[in-house]
């Protein structure tokens, strides 16, 4: 099947069943999108599916054969990044790459989301180390 | 010079006496304050890695020719496996390998908790190795559970002696007493859940050479027990971990996954990965166990307490170890009389493992919410409680080597002021209040721990200790105490480690010793250098503190090399963290829920090295504490003991939208006593008096005396009506 990654065309040979969160890790070795439930309970899989949040791990790699796939990986250029970095809004970094692509779907659509709104829109994004209240900062000053 | 001394070896609260070369720390501290760069915020070295998904951790490695392990898992707290067919599994495409019972020690056929490993099997894909799993025929015969923990006490059913540790005279302080007030208060099992499960990739590069990719908080650690359960020289395991996603005390340890993967890699002569599903991370992968505690304080009528005694019961699980959870009733106040009695309760529920600060979260929430009971009794203010128990010298004997609580006391006391706003702002159905409590840990961290460092004719400088950065910003720590030492601007040190076979020995990242055990030997391998460079300067003419790029730029590809190891810790003393947190909640007396509003917090650890990391881990220790008291809890069927909470939706971990206002600071005294660096540990002290401090807030609130964890609405509203009918009932005399 084809596979549209982060502006790139790929050839992906994935059998039946196997998730989006397994294509891009196993197949294109794009380990930026974390597998740390493979159920759909945390968020760290998220990836942008034609710029909305989807789960990777729970999202079938045939469904998304026709779409546009942004992973972590097409996103360093993003301004959000920097912000993460200077606010300190990750501690161990297994669940940020997530927390940045749930960001990013946020602020591009909605630049200067209010508290509420951050909260709401990551609060499928599970931190077990506790950066919240400086993800919520990075959120609320990424263009600053 | 070296010095051969006979010491105690403090981690999580627990003691040993050991051999240790040490030597001698000759560097003078720093004086108290911010440096050019010690003391001074910064955004962690490794930060971008980490957020753009390039750094590479366990979970994310790919070795050529890796297979992935499916580990069959007994689902019964308490079976003998009757029969066992491995050939199925073996038949099936993909599969490499399959072992059981009869092919390593780890593997059992009398599974004693729900989640102990009985037969591994690997092959070409994680799909291919769980299709094997079950095909797997394993047939088994249930038995009946041991699953209350007072039971196992009667019954004798323990982990080591009863441990019972006395003062004075405990009777006597009771009969001198003039109130006493009786409490049982009740924690329950919490998990770790690291985002990263816990999980290895092994691979044999010799008949009798491993390389153990693993997501550890101990290399070194590690390293000997593969070494020993092996039958390897040490330094034939090598022992890898650059990034770690999350360990929280859980991952200390090799576990039966490592085993697995080795023995596996063995057979099949590839690389092996044995990785933790969440659901395997939520039942076999370490908890914080359950405890009761039934506690007792004795106190005169103007506050001064008297005797306080506690028994004890830790619900450690099947193995493990019962941790001190009369901690804080032994050491936290100066009571002249104490006696506890703490039982290990042998169970055939999953082991527990160390969890951040391991019994003194769970017996600070006893002791500390007994003490505002003591005060509502007293009818004396708490934090004036609190202070007229003040301890100057350590109770169990000996001095602290630095103490700042009163600090800690005084700066809190602004927040605590705020109760009568804050309770102001109740309704009818919407109370608040203010709480407060104290926090007493370890901390010093000790010796051994190395490391080195090299200069370049660049003038740029590289760390390198075979330590571990589990994501509390230790690497980042590290590279400000060696450019502070050296002179250079932060940008131009790096810090290389997560290798066992490409540095020195370097502490455990847990018990809050990883800054106070490796920051002095890095700041002395700096010295060392620096020591050199500025021989360098003399020798070339110019000034002591010209600019190190300038003395070492004729140097070509000659090196700088300087080495530094941890200095002991100061003899006779305690070396210990305290802290005070400060509580806001609103409780709905109508449905029983709790909302945390707001925590003050402040915490004397000694020289704070990065204001920023600091910050961050106050914050996530706190959040823990509100996901332990409010939200958190494993279940188990109680007539069955399976497991219920195996999943990230059924276990409530604290999302971005419970989070409070967080106001915390440190005190930034250096430790006269403590190491060239005078600083302590953070990790653990801020979860510890969490819970205590919202329990009180409640109790401020609403005159209701929660006593179990989590308080869930159905705990609130009991607590609620017990209050009611207490203060309907006629007084008893």
């Amino acid at each position: 099947m084809k596979l549209n990654v982060n502006d790139h065309q790929y050839d992906v040979h994935a059998a039946v069943g196997t998730t989006l969160a397994e294509a891009l890790r196993d197949e294109l070795a794009l380990t930026g999108t974390k597998i740390a439930c493979a159920e759909g309970h945390c968020g760290a899989c998220t990836v942008l599916v034609d710029g909305e949040p989807v789960l990777s791990c729970i999202t079938l790699v045939h469904s998304v054969e026709n779409a546009s796939v942004t992973t972590i990986e097409g996103l360093r250029e993003h301004r959000m990044i920097d912000s993460f970095v200077r606010n300190d809004a990750l501690q161990c970094g297994f669940c940020t790459p997530g927390q940045i692509v749930s960001a990013v779907a946020l602020v591009e659509t909605n630049p200067a989301p209010s508290t509420e709104e951050i909260r709401h829109a990551m609060a499928g994004n599970l931190c077990r180390c506790g950066a919240y209240p400086k993800i919520e900062e990075a959120v609320r000053t990424w263009r600053d | 010079m070296a010095r051969l001394i006979r010491t105690e070896k403090e981690v999580e609260g627990r003691y040993e006496e050991v051999w240790l070369v040490v030597e001698e720390d000759s560097l003078d501290q720093w004086p108290a304050g911010a440096r050019d760069i010690v003391g001074r915020p910064a955004t962690r070295v490794d930060a971008l890695e980490r957020a753009t998904g390039q750094a590479v951790y366990t979970a994310d490695l790919a070795l050529p020719g890796m297979l992935h392990t499916a580990v069959l898992r007994s689902p019964h707290p308490r079976a003998r496996v009757t029969h066992l067919d491995l050939a199925p599994a073996l038949a099936l495409a993909g599969v490499h390998a399959a072992i059981g019972p009869d092919d390593l020690e780890q593997l059992t056929a009398e599974p004693n908790y729900q989640g102990a490993p009985i037969a591994a099997v690997c092959a070409d894909s994680l799909a291919q190795a769980r299709a094997a799993l079950r095909a797997i025929d394993c047939r088994f015969d249930v038995l009946e559970p041991l699953l209350d923990p007072d039971e196992a006490v009667r019954r004798g059913e323990l982990l080591g002696e009863a441990r019972v540790r006395e003062r004075g005279d405990y009777e006597r302080g009771l009969a001198e007493a003039d109130v006493v007030v009786e409490a049982e208060y009740r924690t329950q099992v919490v998990l770790h859940n690291s985002m990263e499960t816990h999980q290895a990739v092994v691979e044999w590069t010799g008949d009798d050479r491993v390389d153990v990719h693993i997501s550890t908080q101990y290399i070194w650690g590690i390293r000997d027990a593969v070494s020993d359960g092996l039958g390897l020289p040490k330094d034939n395991v090598r022992v890898i971990c650059h990034y770690m996603g999350g360990g929280f005390g859980s991952k200390n340890g090799p576990d039966d996954y490592t085993f697995i993967a080795a023995e596996l890699a063995k057979r099949t002569r590839r690389p092996v990965k044995c990785a933790l599903t969440r659901r395997e991370e939520n039942t076999a992968a370490g908890n914080r166990n359950a405890t009761i505690q039934r506690l007792t304080v004795g106190a005169r009528s103007d506050g001064t307490i008297t005797a306080l005694g506690g028994e004890f019961v830790n619900a450690v699980g099947w193995s493990g170890w019962s941790s001190g959870t009369e901690g804080p009733m032994q050491m936290l106040y100066a009571c002249a009389n104490v006696k506890t009695t703490t039982y290990g309760a042998k169970l055939n529920l999953p082991p527990m493992k160390a969890f951040r600060a391991p019994g003194f979260v769970e017996g600070t929430f006893g002791l500390e919410a007994l003490l505002d009971e003591l005060a509502a009794k007293l009818d004396v203010d708490p934090l004036e409680l609190r202070r007229r128990n003040y301890a100057e010298h350590a109770p169990e004997g000996g001095d602290y080597s630095a103490k700042n609580l009163l600090e800690c006391y005084r700066r809190a006391e602004p927040h605590w002021e705020r109760r009568h706003e804050v309770r102001a702002r109740s309704t009818d159905t919407v109370k608040r209040g203010v709480g407060m409590a104290s926090q007493i840990w370890y901390g010093g961290g000790g010796p051994p721990s190395y490391a080195w460092i090299r200069v370049g004719s660049d003038g740029r400088a590289q760390v390198v200790t075979a330590m571990q950065d589990i994501g509390t910003g230790t690497k980042t720590a590290m590279a400000q105490i060696a450019a502070e030492e050296l002179g250079v601007p932060l940008e131009h040190v790096t810090v290389s480690l997560g290798d066992s076979a490409r540095g020195p020995y370097a502490a455990i990242s847990a018990g809050s010793s990883t800054t106070p055990s490796m920051g002095p030997a890095v700041r002395a391998a700096a010295a060392d250098a620096r020591r050199q460079i500025e021989e360098i300067a003399e020798q070339r003419g110019l000034a002591k503190d010209a600019p190190v790029h300038e003395v070492v730029d004729v140097l070509e590809d000659a090196q700088i090399l300087g080495k530094g190891a941890r200095g002991p810790n100061p003899t006779g003393m305690q070396v210990l963290t305290f802290g005070v947190q400060v509580a806001e909640v609103a409780v709905d007396v109508e449905t029983g829920e709790v909302w945390v509003e707001r925590i003050y917090a402040v915490h004397d650890v000694g020289r704070v090295i990065n204001p920023l990391g600091a910050s961050s881990q106050i914050e996530g220790g706190i959040i823990q504490g509100i996901g332990h008291t409010l939200s958190e809890e494993r279940l188990h069927d109680p007539r069955t003991g399976r497991l219920l909470t195996t999943t990230l939706d059924a276990y409530r971990l604290p999302t971005i939208a419970d989070v409070p206002e967080i106001v915390s600071e440190l005190v930034d005294e250096p430790d006269p006593q403590l190491t060239n660096l005078g600083s302590k540990g953070l990790g653990e002290p801020p979860i510890i008096p969490t819970a205590a401090a919202i329990a009180n807030a409640i109790r401020d609130a609403t005159g209701a005396d929660v006593r179990q964890l989590p308080i869930t609405r159905e705990e609130m509203l009991r607590a609620l009506r017990e209050s009611r009918e207490r203060h309907a009932a006629p007084a008893r005399v």
